[in-house]
């Protein structure tokens, strides 16, 4: 089989080249330049490219640098930018997973002619008759099942997640075992350009370039008072506690947004709990679940399992949660496969 | 024994084959990319063997060795500077077109206004960007717009810098009509020719007699990478400072130990090319325009007009397929071409020559410069179209491939 690999440059997808070089596939590995700038830590920055050539070198396979500059700033970074003048607070890994690794390279993929397309994450594909769905990774701290949830059809089957079974360390020494140069390389935290970007003064001023930020009005959650001003309203995100600029003893809460009235309500963190989230679109698919089905819910990368009940475009949580962001990826599990995501309304 | 695929000539030819199916042995590419580096001319290996051995000698050493090796040096001299049209003591040795630019514009630096064309190669660009250089616009030929060259000359500008011949579309640029434009607009002005491109297929001495400063780089015309040098006409010489210092090489204006055997190798190649030259043009000519014919039209467009050309450079367009897909595949086909110029990680940028020109990203996409030279062969000509027109229609025939 003719298997091109997606090569970050870190360890996890060295040893993903590897072993699909092992299995026997004829292995090409390729980094996708996503971001302009060459002193970005993360995605694409000229120390890893190098790692991933010399990765590649090493096993004996060619190694390609792919320029998705274009697409990633249409697809991810317009995206965000717009995304947050609607009020939402889109998952920019999310998106890049979407558009990025599994179309833009995939459709490459198709294109010369190769058969499938590997990655590093930690991830599972499960593959039960006809249906694929993608399963959580081996090594729980290191599940990455969440961001591949966005995955349609045709990315689940021609996907391989060659260190899915895998902890990180038995990756690591696997790495070390074959002498490549990345089995110590530290694990990247999900970095790349944009996260450098997405936080603190960064976000603002990153944002501020792209979108119109404009003044709005702290009202209470509870009376409506009128607590204070924030300086954009675009930048508030549900859940937000700092840098809110309300200081009345106890810990308050960005509870909702409205960027069209200019408003965000402020509430504590009581206020803050909610009985399910309402799914809207992309929504994908793996495998129909009956209305009512109990499924565990997942609303961020690193976050843990929420017991729910599956009700049409809703789900339903069994005990009271945090709100989430509208924008943020709603990912829902049988098991420790993934059988949905849909975006938070 | 060639691992080549052996395709149909006709043009029923079957689709080949995928990225991997297409298998090559290492090497045995048809070489198109003569404008990125050309073969060394064997006399040019001949002539720099017995220096990287026992000739070997530091120049400014005064035993007999080195007194031989500054010989060597100023026999390469002579000869670079005949090539180049000026007098040998006009000649500074460099390590390559790269930083005989760098030296020509950053070694001019004043307090005057810098003047230089859009599609100028980056080692240009870059330092005239450092000086706040202004822009001058090019058709869509790349020709250089006189009428805004004049618009932007005036008395405070004290540097000019065209290039002869485009490395990307390979467009030679009217310089006569420049230097006559500098000369009446901007008297205070020096004139610095980019003539990298364009030493191998033009009469660079006649063509660049009006500039004060002339680049050239000796992989360029069948030397090693590695050298190259600037013409200081000793009227502007006293206008340029050096940018590295440590030694007293090439008058004061460039430290640092000579390359003695690439400088030997490349007086060398400026020598057979100069007598080489008007043939190599011609053939290359031929091949080139066989090339262009038979895969224009149907198949691909010309980005610059072929009378406004060098005889060596076949800018193309397939538009609808990526040039990054397509260069992979062909490479796999056995063609080796390239496009525009790369960022540090290895991603082709989309070339500003083109935007220059007027096209949009969207135009630019599938643009591949193919560019022949003194070796290229009649009979990889006859492949190379064969396996280019079977590659472009196998990939734009995958736009709906899917896994």
């Amino acid at each position: 089989m003719r298997v091109l690999v997606a090569m970050s440059g870190g360890v996890d997808s060295s040893v993903a080249a590897a072993l699909e070089k092992e299995a026997g596939h004829e292995v090409v590995g390729a980094t996708m330049k996503l971001w302009g700038g060459t002193s970005d830590s993360g995605c694409c920055s000229i120390a890893d490219v190098t790692d991933a050539r010399r990765v590649c070198d090493h096993l004996g396979i060619e190694h390609h640098v792919f320029n998705f500059t274009a697409e990633f700033d249409h697809h991810v970074v317009d995206a965000y930018a717009n995304e947050h003048a609607t009020g939402k607070t889109p998952n920019p890994c999310v998106e890049c997973n979407r558009h990025l690794k599994f179309d833009a390279f995939l459709s490459r993929a198709a294109r010369l002619g190769f058969d499938a397309i590997a990655t590093g994450h930690h991830a599972r594909v499960v593959r039960t008759g006809s249906e694929v769905r993608i399963g959580r990774g081996r090594d729980d701290a290191k599940d990455q099942s969440y961001v591949l949830a966005v995955l349609d059809e045709r990315a689940r089957a021609a996907l391989h997640l060659p260190i899915g079974e895998m902890t990180k360390a038995q990756v690591r020494e696997h790495a070390s075992d074959l002498g490549l140069r990345t089995w110590a390389k530290p694990d990247s935290q999900d970095v790349c350009f944009i996260a450098s970007r997405t936080t603190g003064s960064a976000r603002h001023d990153f944002l501020s370039e792209r979108i119109e930020l404009h003044e709005g009005a702290l009202l209470d959650y509870r009376s409506g008072e009128h607590l204070g001003m924030t300086d954009a309203v675009e930048l508030v995100t549900v859940g937000q506690r700092r840098g809110l600029g309300v200081a009345d003893g106890e810990r308050r809460y960005a509870i909702s947004v409205d960027v069209a009235a200019r408003t965000v309500r402020i509430g504590e963190e009581r206020d803050l709990l909610i009985d399910g989230v309402d799914l809207g679109d992309p929504m994908v698919i793996a495998t129909p679940l009956p209305e009512g089905a109990r499924v565990t819910v997942q609303v961020s990368a690193h976050g843990r399992g929420r017991a729910g009940t599956l009700l049409g475009r809703h789900v339903a949580y069994d005990e009271p949660e945090r709100r989430v962001a509208p924008g943020q990826l709603v990912a829902w599990y049988l098991g420790d496969e993934v059988y949905g995501s849909a975006v938070a309304r | 024994m060639d691992l080549r695929p052996t395709l149909p000539r006709s043009s029923e030819m079957k689709l080949p084959a995928t990225y991997l199916e297409t298998r090559r042995r290492a090497g045995a590419g048809i070489y198109l990319d003569h404008a990125a580096t050309t073969p060394m001319l064997p006399g040019s290996i001949e002539a720099m063997l017995p220096f990287l051995g026992g000739s070997h000698a530091n120049p400014s050493s005064p035993h007999a060795k080195g007194r031989a090796a500054r010989r060597a040096i100023d026999d390469a001299r002579d000869t670079v500077a005949e090539f180049l049209g000026c007098a040998p003591g006009e000649l500074i040795f460099t390590s390559g077109g790269t930083e005989s630019d760098n030296l020509a514009i950053t070694g001019t630096s004043d307090d005057g206004a810098v003047v230089v064309s859009a599609v100028e190669h980056h080692a240009v660009l870059l330092p005239a960007e450092r000086r706040h250089a202004r822009l001058c616009s090019v058709d869509a030929n790349a020709l250089v717009d006189l009428a805004h060259l004049a618009e932007l000359l005036d008395d405070e500008v004290s540097l000019i810098s065209v290039m002869a011949v485009n490395n990307e579309v390979g467009t030679i640029e009217p310089l006569d009509a420049v230097v006559a434009l500098a000369r009446e607009l901007a008297p205070r002005a020096l004139l610095h020719c980019d003539a990298v491109q364009a030493a191998p297929w033009i009469d660079v001495a006649a063509a660049t007699a009006g500039f004060d400063m002339v680049s050239i780089s000796a992989h360029k015309f069948g030397g090693p990478t590695g050298v190259g040098a600037l013409a200081v006409r000793d009227r502007a010489r006293a206008r340029l400072s050096p940018l590295q210092l440590g030694g007293a090489q090439e008058a004061e204006l460039r430290a640092g130990t000579e390359n003695l055997a690439g400088i030997v190798a490349a007086g060398a190649a400026a020598s057979e090319w100069g007598r080489r030259r008007a043939s190599i043009v011609e053939r290359v000519r031929e091949l080139r325009d066989r090339l262009e014919d038979a895969l224009a039209g149907s198949l691909a467009t010309v980005n610059v007009d072929r009378s406004a050309r060098v005889s060596s450079i076949l800018p193309m367009n397939f538009s609808g397929v990526a040039t990054e897909e397509l260069l992979m595949m062909l490479d796999k086909a056995g063609v080796e071409a390239s496009a525009g110029a790369a960022c540090a990680s290895g991603a082709l940028l989309p070339s500003h020559v083109l935007l220059a020109m007027g096209l949009a990203e969207a135009e630019i996409e599938g643009s591949v410069r193919f560019s022949l030279g003194w070796s290229t062969t009649s009979q990889e000509i006859d492949e190379a179209i064969s396996l280019i027109r079977a590659t472009v229609l196998s990939l734009a025939a995958s736009e709906s491939a899917r896994i």
